[in-house]
Formats: C-alpha cells, sequence, structure tokens
C-alpha cells in the first residue's frame, strides 16, 4: 500500500459515513423449504464453471467434505474465513432461494440481507450471465448437505462491523452481468468474461487500493496474493519470452510452460481446477489475455555466467546449464517472470517455500530452502539470480523482503 | 578452511564453497549417519538438523553454514525417537531412517504433541522407498506419546 496509515484511516473514516448515509438496507429472502431438483446438463454446467471460478479454493480445506469448510484468507486487513456453501439448511445455503443466490453473487449481500465480504469476489461474480449463476446454484445445491460452521472472522474494529461495506459497494461495486465488445470475435469475448467475470483472475492480478479494491484503471496490471507475486495479464507482462494464445492454454491446463516454467503458489490450484474444464473454455481466456500481452518477438535469453558457491551448490543440481532437470526441458531461469518482475517476491516466495509435492501428481517439485538459508543469504541468492538471469535494474531492498515474506507464512 | 560446528564440537575442512554439507559430513568427518538418496532434495535421506530446523544437506553449501549449529544422527544419543522407531521396527532397508528420525526429532522438539495431520505434513518431504511409512507414522506418535526428551 502506497497511501499512509493515517490516510488510510480518514478513507475507512469516510466511507463509515458514506455507508451510514446511505443507509443501503438489504431485506431478507423468505428461506426455500426442501431440496429442489435440477437437469443434469445444468448441474454438469455448474461443476464446470465452480471449477473455472475456483470455489473449492476458498471452500474447500478437506477433501472429503467438499465446499464445507472454508479456508481463512489472509488480507492486509484481517484473516476472512470462507463459509460452507453445501446446502444445509442452519450452515450452509441450504435455505436460499435462487434469487437469494443471485443476490449474493450480484450483490454480495446473504440470503438474510447481512453484506459478505469482498474476500468473496462479487464484484467479479456480479459480471456472471443469469444462466451461469442458475447453474451454480444447481451445482452447489445438489452437492451432500454438510453441517460446518465457519469460524469467525478476524478483523479489527470498525471493519468487523458489514455495515461499512454498504460504503465499499457504493464506491466500488458496479453490478450487473458482462456486456460483451462487439469489435471483438466470440472466442475473444467468451474468454474475457470467463477472466473477468467467472475466472476473477483480477482478484489477485489486478493491483487493490488502500481499501482492498482492485484499481479500475489497471485492469489485470499484475498484483498480489496471500504475499505471492501476481504478474501482468497485459502489456506489462514481464515474461522475457511473450505469451502466445497455445502457450498460455497449455499452461492454464497444465500448471507448466516450457517458455516459462511451472505456476507456484496460489496460483497452483488455479491450474489444478482449469485442467478439469472444456478445453474450449481455457483456450478462448488464453484468447483474451494473449490479446493484450506483448506480441511475440525472439526472446534475448541473458546468462551473464556468474560463480556463486551458494547457488552452486543450493540450486546448480536442478538449475545449472549440465543438470538432469534443464536437459530434461525445464526452462532456464532467464526466462522466468519471477526473476525478470519488478519485484523479488516471486523469487523469494519459491526460495523459501519451494514448489510443494502435490500428492499423486505428477508435477513440478522443488524443495524448501527457508531452513537452509538465512534471511541475508536467500537476500544474495536473489540478488545473484538477477545480476546472472535478467537485464533488468537490481532490486532494492532485498532483506527487508525476505523478512517480510519469512514473516507471511 | 571452513569451520563448522558439529554435534556440538568444532570442526575445521578444507572443502569449496559450494561443497554441500552431505559430503562434508561422510568424507571429512566420518559421519556416515546422513546419507545420499537423490541429490535434488526429493527424498530427504540426508536430512541433518542445523539451528534447531531440518535440512537437506545434499543441497545445504558449506559456505552457507559459518556459526550455525548442525546436529547428525550420531549426536542424538538414543533419544525418545530413536528408541519408538526401535519399538516400532520402523526401518525395512534402513536407508532413509537416519533422515526420519532427524525430521521427526525436530519436529517433536518444536512440538511436543503433534496432531496427526500435522505429523504427516511434516514428514512427508522424507520418502521410503520399502514403503514402511506406517510404522514410521506410528513411532513418530509414540515418541510424541512419550514427550521428547532430547
Amino acid at each position: 500500500m502506497k497511501l499512509s496509515r493515517g490516510l488510510g484511516a480518514s478513507l475507512i473514516t469516510a466511507v463509515l459515513i458514506i455507508g451510514g448515509c446511505a443507509s443501503v438496507w438489504h431485506p431478507s429472502i423468505p428461506p426455500v423449504a426442501g431440496p429442489a431438483v435440477f437437469p443434469p446438463e445444468q448441474v454438469a454446467r455448474g461443476a464446470e464453471l465452480a471449477a473455472l471460478g475456483d470455489c473449492a479454493v476458498c471452500h474447500t480445506t478437506d477433501g472429503s467434505r467438499p465446499y464445507a469448510s472454508g479456508r481463512g484468507v489472509p488480507t492486509p486487513f484481517g484473516v476472512v474465513y470462507a463459509t460452507n456453501i453445501t446446502p444445509d439448511p442452519k450452515t450452509g445455503i441450504g435455505a436460499w432461494s435462487e434469487p437469494a443466490f443471485r443476490r449474493a453473487m450480484r450483490e454480495g449481500v446473504d440470503r438474510e440481507g447481512r453484506n459478505l465480504y469482498p474476500v468473496l469476489p462479487y464484484p467479479h461474480f456480479t459480471r456472471a450471465t443469469d444462466q451461469d449463476i442458475a447453474a451454480l446454484y444447481a451445482f452447489l445445491m445438489t452437492r451432500p448437505a454438510l453441517h460446518s460452521d465457519a469460524p469467525p472472522n478476524r478483523l479489527p474494529f470498525p471493519l468487523n462491523q458489514r455495515f461499512v461495506l454498504k460504503g465499499w459497494n457504493l464506491l466500488y461495486l458496479r453490478p450487473g452481468p458482462w456486456q460483451p465488445d462487439p469489435a471483438h470475435d466470440a472466442d475473444w469475448n467468451r474468454g474475457a468474461y470467463l477472466v473477468e467475470a467467472v475466472g476473477h483472475c483480477g482478484g489477485c492480478h489486478t493491483p487493490r487500493n488502500a481499501l482492498g479494491a482492485e484499481n479500475g484503471g489497471q485492469t489485470l496490471a499484475g498484483g498480489e496474493a496471500e504475499s505471492w507475486y501476481a504478474p501482468p495479464l497485459q502489456a506489462a507482462s514481464p515474461a522475457p519470452q511473450a505469451w502466445t494464445v497455445d502457450s498460455l492454454a497449455a499452461y492454464l491446463r497444465t500448471g507448466f510452460d516450457a517458455n516459462h516454467g511451472a505456476a507456484a503458489g496460489p496460483m497452483t490450484a488455479v491450474t489444478a481446477e482449469l485442467a478439469t474444464v472444456p478445453a474450449a473454455d481455457v483456450r478462448a481466456m488464453a484468447v483474451y489475455l494473449a490479446s493484450m500481452m506483448p506480441k511475440p518477438a525472439p526472446a534475448p535469453v541473458v546468462a551473464h555466467g556468474g560463480d556463486d558457491p551458494v547457488f552452486a551448490g543450493a540450486c546448480g543440481g536442478c538449475h545449472g546449464q549440465d543438470a538432469t532437470m534443464t536437459r530434461n526441458g525445464a526452462p532456464s531461469l532467464a526466462l522466468s517472470t519471477a526473476v525478470n518482475a519488478p519485484t523479488p517476491r516471486g523469487v523469494i516466495q519459491v526460495i523459501l517455500r519451494g514448489l510443494p509435492w502435490r500428492e499423486g501428481q505428477a508435477a513440478p517439485y522443488m524443495p524448501s530452502f527457508a531452513t537452509a538459508l538465512t534471511d541475508a543469504q536467500v537476500a544474495d541468492l536473489a540478488a545473484y539470480l538477477r545480476s546472472t538471469y535478467s537485464d533488468k535494474p537490481a532490486w532494492n531492498d532485498l532483506p527487508a523482503e525476505v523478512a517480510k515474506v519469512r514473516g507471511a507464512s | 578452511m571452513m569451520r563448522l560446528t558439529v554435534n556440538g564440537q568444532q570442526h575445521e575442512v578444507d572443502a569449496e564453497a559450494d561443497t554441500p554439507l552431505l559430503y562434508v559430513l561422510r568424507d571429512d568427518l566420518g559421519l556416515n549417519g546422513a546419507k545420499f538418496g537423490c541429490g535434488l532434495g526429493q527424498c530427504g535421506a540426508c536430512t541433518v538438523i542445523v539451528d534447531g530446523q531440518p535440512v537437506f544437506s545434499c543441497l545445504t553449501p558449506v559456505s552457507v553454514l559459518g556459526g550455525r549449529q548442525i546436529r547428525t544422527i550420531e549426536g542424538l544419543g538414543g533419544n525418545a525417537v530413536q528408541r519408538a522407531f526401535e519399538h516400532e521396527q520402523a526401518a525395512q532397508c534402513g536407508y532413509c531412517i537416519a533422515g526420519m528420525v532427524m525430521r521427526a526429532t525436530a519436529l517433536l522438539e518444536h512440538n511436543p504433541h503433534p496432531h496427526e495431520d500435522e505429523i504427516r505434513e511434516y514428514m512427508s518431504v522424507n520418502l521410503c522407498r520399502c514403503g514402511t511409512h506406517m510404522r514410521i507414522l506410528e513411532a513418530v506418535r509414540n515418541a510424541a506419546g512419550q514427550g521428547m526428551k532430547s
């Protein structure tokens, strides 16, 4: 956040006042009783949309209890817990009618009329079509009903008062479905819809302002997710080798591309979900994203050479020029988006946390170096990677950045 | 010359700065408990404890270890984890066991009564090719139950 604490606080106060004055009141929507019946094809489409929207990434912590137990999402303001979205009438959404569900998606308001926190990406979901919202509803209402209460959110006053969000919504929520752009073809429009509405890519890849809203003028200009770096998905993409429709489509479904590397951190869950949806949907997303990214050109692959004992001893076994992994097609670190990014966040995260095992899957793995290397050694290693594998200027404040990332575990 | 503190003893070793700690332990100091498995940080057979935390000694260059406390299985002296591994007969071929014992020791020193999920998560980076994971987990639970004394 670039804004000072004082300015942030006065902004919050302003929003409080606006929210109070506006006193936008949402009525409770009467409960529905008993399980409804939905056409199987609608439920199937809902399942695909749930994967495209990564619902399970936040709403499932225990794979044996899907959509029942939500995770605590760390935000700069505190921890917000994803709630139970199974059809359990008491602790889930079993009493929600379709209009109540649509209102939650469009306006961020629950059945009883309480505001939901925008950790639920309703500023994106509001762009979903009625038909897709209905399909998601059909899918969720046909899951097993499981009793599970979400833990209370950990937010400071006044943010723990939900009416504050009424002001936030007035400032930042523009409700209503997404409108296609007639200047582009059907594929592009389909992709734009999936990226901007259901897929809510901007949730991580768009920078946020002091009040946690996505910065309107900087859509997909690069942001942050759980203290991981989320690179720009438009003209500012720092990827040394420009993305193409083909490489993006393959990466989004496999979590790996030979000219860019492996998905890491929160992105691994996204690519794991996209692996299960129709290829045509992912390809459409790739068409839309590639249209905003720099045009492909031969990448100047730099490797300035150099000699660092820590790199040689800790990294060279896999990332060295003659290493087995390199010979098997893993890209040079010179092609890494994280190494070429404006912030060292991604490099530090990967050194400290590695790419953990993904049980039962053939997926990239890297061990964590959090215990082997001190903060100063991680900072030196990051500086070495930058100077050896990138032509971009050196990163500032590396030791402070390492301490920040380590503290955010 | 490089100075390393291993199991409380100071050693001067003549090694290149990028030499993995594992090679120095085995080849220069004669401490053969830690094993070479994959050399890529994928199996955990080389696990030792540095400043109270488990590290893959195959991927830890000696030059990062100045002033840090290194512990190997030779320095444990038959602790509760070792006794529990014996009691559960957790070893098949035994190649992974020194690494398993070191990782479990580090876990129980920080978290003497871990939940099952915490044990599984913590131990998951150490592999056993023989498939005695169930006995290894039982040994860790058993050691946790006895309370950890190092």
